[in-house]
């Protein structure tokens, strides 16, 4: 079998030299990239299209041609010149050899600053890091090289909307190999992954435009790309959850979890499913996730009943207030400034939503105290509007009645000088 | 009561008129007659207008003593107005509403005259003064607009002066002028308040004077079939039998305006942003809103120019030519029945209310 492909190979160099050669007789000097010009003309599926992509990718448009990775001479429409290893032709590199090929150049500092200063040049020692990379030093023909998730002959810049790590695309870019089960099977990992992440709000946040919103590389890592443990989750989600992570760590359920060998967040709130969270995750039935440790009628239970009256108050509260206030803006009634004033009782609730993590009672107890007062302010206001509202309209007709007697009296007026005036009003001329 | 009637008041008047001569103005009050007849119903416009234009004077210097006339303070000081000004939210709902009542009396003022044919000589410059206070009057709203500086107001302002801009050779500097630069700003905002407050109740004034002056000179016209009736015309005093008729229907007005602030107080929308995206439906007043229809049907080009500058010369020309209808109404002027020009009139009336209408209900006019 690989008797049969050297053959093709070969095959395919002596025609692709034939037509070089002639190309060569008929053009007379070479072209300035012998490589692209063979492999576009030889109009082989397997070599023309790496030649044909290649005018999209970023390298071509810095300078950087075939040589470049593959060696050989571009200047000469020999093939066993231009293919020759005396002029360092490698051809096609081996799985093993695409990180370090790569790095080449995106590991040496000094080259690379010659693009961008900022550009980072640690990416194989970190790619070495990752399951990956690990998985490729042990001869994994499978396993994803830098190339996998750059493309190859087509790189594109990150920040450019088709390139295939855009913050849109990544999670496409991983899920070709880890939403297909029959690929992955030999690794024995889920393959649902990319099916829970694309439920999840993340995604939704992302697809909304937040280009911030995770996707699998801000949780997993780019180049070092490895499955957080146990321990490190919370280090994790806390890059951005940093309020929740910084409670969760000074909570009972620090230690607690770790005693269960449980991992912090995704206990409660899951991994790639992660759904946007609502109070009615708090509480001792279902679908509260505290219930899944917690009994009802025990000391802790009775604390998450406490916590979650105590958001349930504050939310009732603003709810109230948000209904009145609506009610009275509608009537046309001017409340935008308790309206606004109202926010405050919300940034208050996201607070002490975000204080759930330190599981403490009081604590969450304080913060609805303070909302609670803000939003029976704005009620008030809501009330004071409606009743103002009720005022205006007795105003109303008081001052319609008061207008309708003068419009009588008037009429009786011209009645009692239209009769003065008799014989009727005069001719005029 | 009795006692004020009799005594006090006819003392008043003796006091003043040991100082001042009113003799003249007694008599011009006492001389001054409103004839009757089926047409005679169209005599209240003109005073119901100048009624609201009143309520507008006295309405808008309440305001101006709240209102801060720029970009950072204009929506906040009309949203203070509304909601921490004692009797604010009153005011401020009564200038809105009766500036609209005012335009709508106004224009059944001008086309009662048109149909009634009451231009006619020798009342061409009252008629020509009436036309310079239509225009000044649309002015006053469309810069009344812009000054709570909400969205609406600030696009439809935008879209307002991009349509002046339109005008053939003046156009640039006409929209430089109203915009006080290239784009609509808060110096647009601050020159549209001096025109709103010291411009334009200048030019009212002088021309309202005028248009009184030659109204209180000339009388009241009467339609020329009735004026060739062989019958005399009946007639009743002004003063106080019309005035008296006047005042219920400047009561009845104003019970109508203080319903309206009452139940439908004038809306602040949202504070405008310049960078914000245009949002939709942005629509102009009601009273401009068959220009805007037209503008919108007109396609980009028509032969030579471009659809907006052909809508902009056609609305100029249609204005110059309600203006010098008394010059080329040559039949009115010998007291004759014109039919062509109550024909055209019919047009232009069915054009404003059927556009007018498209505007509202038609697909994206809503």
């Amino acid at each position: 079998m690989a008797a049969a492909r050297w053959l093709l190979v070969a095959a395919l160099l002596l025609a692709g030299g034939a037509l070089c050669g002639q190309l060569e007789a008929a053009q007379g000097p070479a072209p300035e990239n012998s490589c692209i010009t063979c492999h576009r003309s030889i109009g082989d599926p397997r070599v023309t299209p790496p030649a044909e992509k290649f005018a999209g990718d970023i390298h071509l448009a810095q300078g950087i041609f075939c040589q470049d990775c593959h060696g050989g001479d571009p200047t000469s429409l020999d093939p066993e010149r231009a293919m020759s290893r005396a002029k360092g032709f490698i051809g096609k590199p081996t799985h093993q050899a695409i990180p370090p090929l790569c790095g080449k150049c995106h590991s040496n500092a000094e080259y690379m600053k010659r693009f961008n200063p900022t550009l980072r040049v640690d990416q194989v020692q970190e790619y070495y890091t990752s399951v990956h990379g690990k998985l490729l030093r042990k001869g994994d023909q499978k396993v994803a090289t830098c190339i996998s998730c750059h493309d190859v002959h087509k790189i594109r810049a990150i920040k450019d909307q088709q390139a295939w790590t855009y913050p849109l695309k990544i999670v496409d870019t991983c899920g070709r190999c880890h939403g297909s089960a029959e690929y992955m099977a030999t690794y024995k990992i889920p393959t649902d992954v990319v099916a829970k992440y694309k439920a999840s709000v993340h995604f939704q946040t992302l697809t909304k435009g937040d280009l911030s919103a995770p996707t699998c590389n801000i949780c997993h890592g780019n180049h070092g790309a490895t499955p957080p443990g146990i321990n490190s989750v919370a280090n994790v989600c806390g890059n951005c959850h940093s309020v929740p992570a910084e409670l969760f760590a000074k909570s009972p359920h620090r230690t607690a979890f770790a005693s269960m060998n449980l991992p912090a967040c995704v206990s409660c709130h899951s991994d790639h499913d992660i759904h946007k969270t609502s109070d009615t995750m708090v509480g001792t039935t279902e679908p509260a996730v505290c219930a899944n440790c917690h009994q009802e009628n025990s000391d802790d239970g009775r604390k998450v009943k406490s916590i979650r009256t105590s958001l349930d108050g504050l939310r009732t509260g603003i709810d109230r207030a948000e209904e009145i206030l609506t009610r009275a803006e509608r009537a046309g009634m001017e409340i935008s400034q308790a309206k606004f004033d109202l926010h405050g009782a919300s940034d208050i609730l996201l607070k002490m939503r975000a204080s759930v993590h330190l599981a403490d009672p009081a604590t969450v107890d304080a913060f609805a105290v303070e909302g609670e007062k803000i939003a029976d302010k704005q009620y008030e206001k809501g009330v004071q509007a409606l009743k103002e509202l009720a005022f205006r309209h007795q105003g109303l007709w008081v001052a319609v009645g008061i207008i309708l007697v003068t419009i009588v009296g008037l009429i009786l007026k011209m009645r009692e000088v239209d009769r003065r005036q008799s014989p009727p009003p005069s001719q005029h001329a | 009561m009795a006692e004020l009637k009799r005594i006090v008041v006819p003392r008043l008047i003796a006091w003043f008129e040991e100082r001042i001569d009113l003799a003249g103005f007694r008599a011009l009050i006492g001389h001054k007659v409103v004839p009757i007849h089926r047409h005679t119903i169209w005599y209240y416009f003109g005073g119901m207008t100048l009624f609201l234009f009143s309520i507008q004077v006295a309405t808008g210097i309440l305001l101006v003593l709240y209102y801060r006339p720029s970009a950072e303070e204009a929506f906040e000081s009309v949203q203070f107005i509304m909601s921490e000004v004692q009797f604010g939210w009153l005011i401020r709902s009564i200038h809105s509403w009766s500036a609209n009542l005012m335009i709508a009396t106004l224009m059944i003022h001008l086309f009662s005259i048109y149909f009634t044919q009451a231009y006619r000589k020798p009342r061409e410059i009252t008629w020509l003064t009436g036309m310079a206070l239509f225009g000044i009057a649309l002015f006053f709203g469309f810069s009344g607009y812009l000054l709570p500086w909400n969205t609406l107001a600030y696009f439809a302002t935008k879209v307002g002066t991009d349509v002046a801009g339109q005008v053939p050779v003046v156009g640039h500097l006409i929209l430089r002028i109203l915009r006080a630069g290239d784009d609509v700003t808060g110096a647009t905002l601050s020159r549209f308040y001096a025109i709103h407050v010291a411009i334009l109740p200048l030019a009212i004034t002088m021309t309202l004077s005028l248009h009184l002056f030659l109204v209180q000179q000339q009388g009241m016209s009467i339609p020329p079939e009735i004026e060739r009736d062989p019958k005399s015309v009946p007639s009743m005093p002004f003063f106080p039998n019309f005035f008296l008729r006047d005042l219920v229907g400047w009561l009845s007005a104003l019970a109508v305006l203080a319903a309206l602030a009452a139940y439908f107080p004038w809306e602040l929308g949202v504070k405008a942003d310049p960078f914000a995206p245009a949002p939709a439906g942005i629509r102009p007043e009601w009273y401009f809103m068959y220009m805007f229809q037209t503008l919108k049907y007109l396609p980009a080009r028509i032969g030579p120019l471009e659809g907006e500058v052909v809508g902009v010369l056609a609305f100029t020309m249609g204005g110059l030519f309600l203006a010098l209808v008394p010059f080329l109404d040559r039949r009115s002027a010998r007291g004759e029945r014109s039919p062509l020009f109550f024909w055209i009139g019919i047009g232009i009336l069915a054009y404003m209310v059927v556009l007018s209408m498209l505007g509202y209900l038609a697909p994206g006019g809503k």
